[in-house]
């Protein structure tokens, strides 16, 4: 399905990424966001409030964080694209409906315009460590996708893109910017409607007596109903059987859960998306994602100047992690450089996937500022010794 | 209820009338002995006929505890979510698709204690939905805890000596944070709460009827108010109905009086009323109204 | 049906007759049926079910009519009432 025109705003524009965000949903099609006011996202929410009168959908500023993101779920199942945007305070608050958005297999997307933390922390400048949270956050065993844009541009198409696949796999996606990426104001391309491609989620042919609304097809993602589609389904937050009923059993819970990380976790490879640079020949590989991924790019031009071989891993899905291509390369490099704003999060994950093929070097940033490109220069120089 | 025991249990071929509603190969259900909450499914059941509501349009949400679990009984679209959330959920259900009936059934613990917030805040914005409470004065489901209506005096498993916290009279929170229609029934009063939920699904806006229920395995035992049948009839003896009561008097002290009634009926514009008159008046032509997702 | 006196409309009302059905396998013994039924149709039986409770049994059988507080009180949705066809009805004076 292409994107309705009407929601499109066609042109070059000069927007900030929360601006970008804002304008990529609408464009994605999303009809409601529930949204509660935090530093740094708030420019989201303003321009969505100030766009959905007339481009169509509904706004509604909630009383907090558990009920934006409770009533994100619940709109889900009318069949509406809903979105919900915050940051660090509010996302921990979103964390439990997080989880009955993974259990409901409820299709939406949230924007987390990342602050330095932990608790109030810094609201107005940046950080990048959600990036655990967003995959454990929630109790309980479940997979999410999340994806890290480092533009406002990108912004734009990682928004529709995050629809997307929340609406393919049945799961909440996020778009984990940042307080740089949010506040950062560039030329922002929004195309034509029909250069949009947008996925039209899969609702069941099937009567109601013979529906069963957790019963997964081939890849593992049930077909869905809307409320009020006379199919009377019941979904609850308790383990369930295909039937949606509660079951308190191990059996049962072996089987749902198991396919919950299953979807994701089969489907990886179609989910994931990286941007890979001269990696062929590289002695060394700067991993990287978000605002991070910018500020390494003098870092490496400067290495490279002085006959280092750098390679590039930019993670655009960061969530599910792109293991088999870390290990890949694992095995023809000396090691992995990890910048990330934060004390060591993904740079785990690097570890784990590198299984001791090669060194993961993390340059570690505690918010409030981007990474100063000689720490990470200086530490592709180590890598190499 | 194990599925043995279901299995065990023949059920005559004779179909109970409610059969249309119930999500009968759940029943029975796990509601202790002489819980009022089955009660209040039947009124309600009775009221969703006596009301003509497209059963197709109407959606239960529930939190969690005892109550919580009706939204697994009830054959409607019925959404059993997180504890305190449920008014959130259907405030996301009504207004992704304002064709919807939305009812909120849920227990004190759920809507007072943790979710409180998402109660005043509805009813300050008049979202369309009714909102059932059954009241049992305690934290059932997980044993006893003192709740935010527990009488002064009584004794729950957190408050062994008694409770010294001041609980909520909830019809006058409702009513002092705007809702259209407040009501007060115990499970004793069927035909009236069923007549009080009739009106309330007839009515556009935050409704809110509060349903005294009995508690024998967990607030009755705790305070030694003998079985259930024993509060039925406290209740009986005790109720008193006062139509359109101020609703601050409304307070339920430990085996006081019970005020019940229909308390407030009032119109107001909904939420989706003044969101659409609003923008209407200032855009004009521009304005794309939002009536569901097929439009 | 019997009356103290005789009701001055009791020709032109129709007093409705109630079949009382009972799933004693659902029923928790609760005994509200019991207790409130108008007419006290009902009784509480010696029986025990397949839970272990004394489910009601239906006493008086004419005295039913068709008030259904029985299924409204029920918390278990194990008692419910149907009426009798016309033919059947008798009034006594």
């Amino acid at each position: 399905m292409k994107a309705d025109p009407k929601r499109v705003l066609t042109g070059a524009h000069y927007l900030d990424g929360d601006h970008a965000c804002s304008e990529g949903a609408l464009a994605a099609g999303c009809t409601f966001i529930a949204g509660y006011p935090i530093t740094p996202s708030t420019e989201v929410v303003e321009r969505i409030s100030e766009r959905i009168p007339t481009v169509g959908g509904i706004f509604i500023q909630m009383e907090d964080e558990l009920a934006s993101m409770a009533a994100v779920v619940g709109a889900s199942w009318t069949g509406a694209k809903p979105l919900t945007v915050t940051s660090g305070p509010g996302f921990s608050l979103m964390m439990e409906n997080i989880g009955l958005a993974c259990m409901l297999e409820t299709p939406c997307v949230i924007i987390n315009v990342q602050r330095g933390g932990p608790s109030t922390g810094l609201p107005t400048l940046t950080g990048q460590a959600d990036m655990m949270q967003v995959r454990w956050g929630s109790h309980g065993d479940y997979e999410i996708i999340a994806l890290s844009p480092n533009s406002p541009q990108e912004c734009f198409w990682y928004t529709i893109k995050a629809f997307n696949l929340a609406e393919r796999y049945r799961v909440p996606a996020f778009v984990m910017t940042d307080e740089c990426v949010g506040h950062m104001t560039e030329k922002v391309i929004i195309p034509e409607a029909d250069e949009i491609e947008l996925y039209t989620r899969r609702y069941t042919k099937l009567p109601p007596e013979e529906y069963l609304p957790f019963k997964p097809g081939p890849d593992l993602v049930p077909e869905m109903v809307r409320a009020g589609d006379g199919y009377k389904i019941h979904a609850t937050g308790l383990t369930h059987d295909e039937k949606g009923y509660p079951v308190m059993n191990w059996e049962v819970q072996e089987k749902l859960v198991r396919r919950l990380v299953d979807k994701i976790r089969k489907n990886a490879d179609d989910i994931i998306e990286f941007e890979e640079e001269a990696t062929d020949d590289a002695e060394v590989v700067v991993l990287s994602y978000g605002i991070s991924s910018r500020v390494a790019i003098p870092a490496i031009q400067k290495a490279r100047k002085e006959g280092i071989k750098v390679g590039v891993l930019r993670l655009v899905v960061v969530w599910p992690f792109p293991e088999k291509k870390v290990l890949e390369l694992s095995k023809k490099i000396k090691a992995f450089v990890v910048p990330e704003i934060n004390y060591g999060q993904i740079v785990l994950e690097v570890e784990r996937a590198a299984r001791g093929n090669c060194n993961a070097v993390l340059v570690p940033h505690g918010g409030g500022w981007v990474h100063n490109p000689e720490d990470i220069y200086k530490a592709i120089k180590e890598a190499v010794r | 209820m194990n599925e043995t025991l279901t299995k065990e249990l023949k059920l005559p071929e004779e179909k109970h009338p409610m059969e249309n509603i119930l999500r009968m190969d759940r029943i029975p259900h796990i509601w202790c002995s002489t819980c009022g909450i089955g009660i209040a499914v039947t009124s309600f059941a009775i009221a969703l006929e006596k009301a003509k509501i497209p059963l197709d349009q109407v959606c239960v949400v529930s939190g969690i505890g005892c109550s919580g679990r009706v939204a697994g009984y009830v054959k409607l679209d019925s959404f059993h979510s997180t504890h305190g959330r449920a008014i959130p959920f259907a405030t996301g259900l009504k207004l992704g698709n304002p064709k919807l009936k939305t009812i909120v059934f849920s227990g004190d613990g759920d809507l007072f204690g943790i979710g409180g917030n998402h109660f005043i805040h509805s009813a300050r914005r008049n979202m369309d939905m009714l909102v059932l409470c059954i009241n049992n004065f305690i934290y059932a489901m997980t044993g006893g805890q003192c709740a935010a209506t527990t009488p002064l005096t009584a004794n729950t498993s957190t408050s062994p000596y008694g409770n010294y916290e001041y609980p909520f009279n909830l019809p006058h929170l409702a009513d002092s944070c705007g809702a259209v229609y407040v009501a007060r029934w115990t499970a004793l009063h069927v035909r009236r709460l069923a007549n009080s939920i009739t009106e309330a699904l007839n009515k556009r806006g935050f409704s809110f009827i509060e349903i005294i229920c009995p508690c024998s395995t967990i607030y009755a035992r705790r305070n030694r108010l003998g079985s259930g049948l024993d509060i039925m009839k406290f209740y009986h003896d005790n109720s008193v109905i006062k139509h359109g009561a101020n609703t601050k008097d409304l307070d339920i002290g430990y085996q006081s009086k019970i005020i019940v009634g229909k308390f407030v009926d009032r119109e107001r514009p909904t939420f989706l009323d003044c969101l659409n008159d609003w923008n209407r008046k200032k855009f004009g032509d521009k304005f794309r109204e939002y009536g569901g997702p097929d439009d | 049906m019997k009356f103290w006196r005789k009701p001055l409309d009791s020709d032109e009302i129709e007093v409705t007759i109630g079949e009382i059905h009972i799933i004693k396998d659902r029923c928790k013994g609760c005994a509200f049926c019991v207790e409130y039924c108008p007419k006290d149709v009902l009784e509480l039986s010696d029986e025990f079910n397949v839970k272990g409770y004394h489910p009601p049994y239906v006493k008086n059988p004419d005295q039913c009519l068709f008030c259904k507080l029985c299924e409204t009180i029920c918390p278990e949705f194990a008692i419910w009432v149907t009426e009798k066809p016309k033919e059947e009805k008798k009034v006594e004076s």
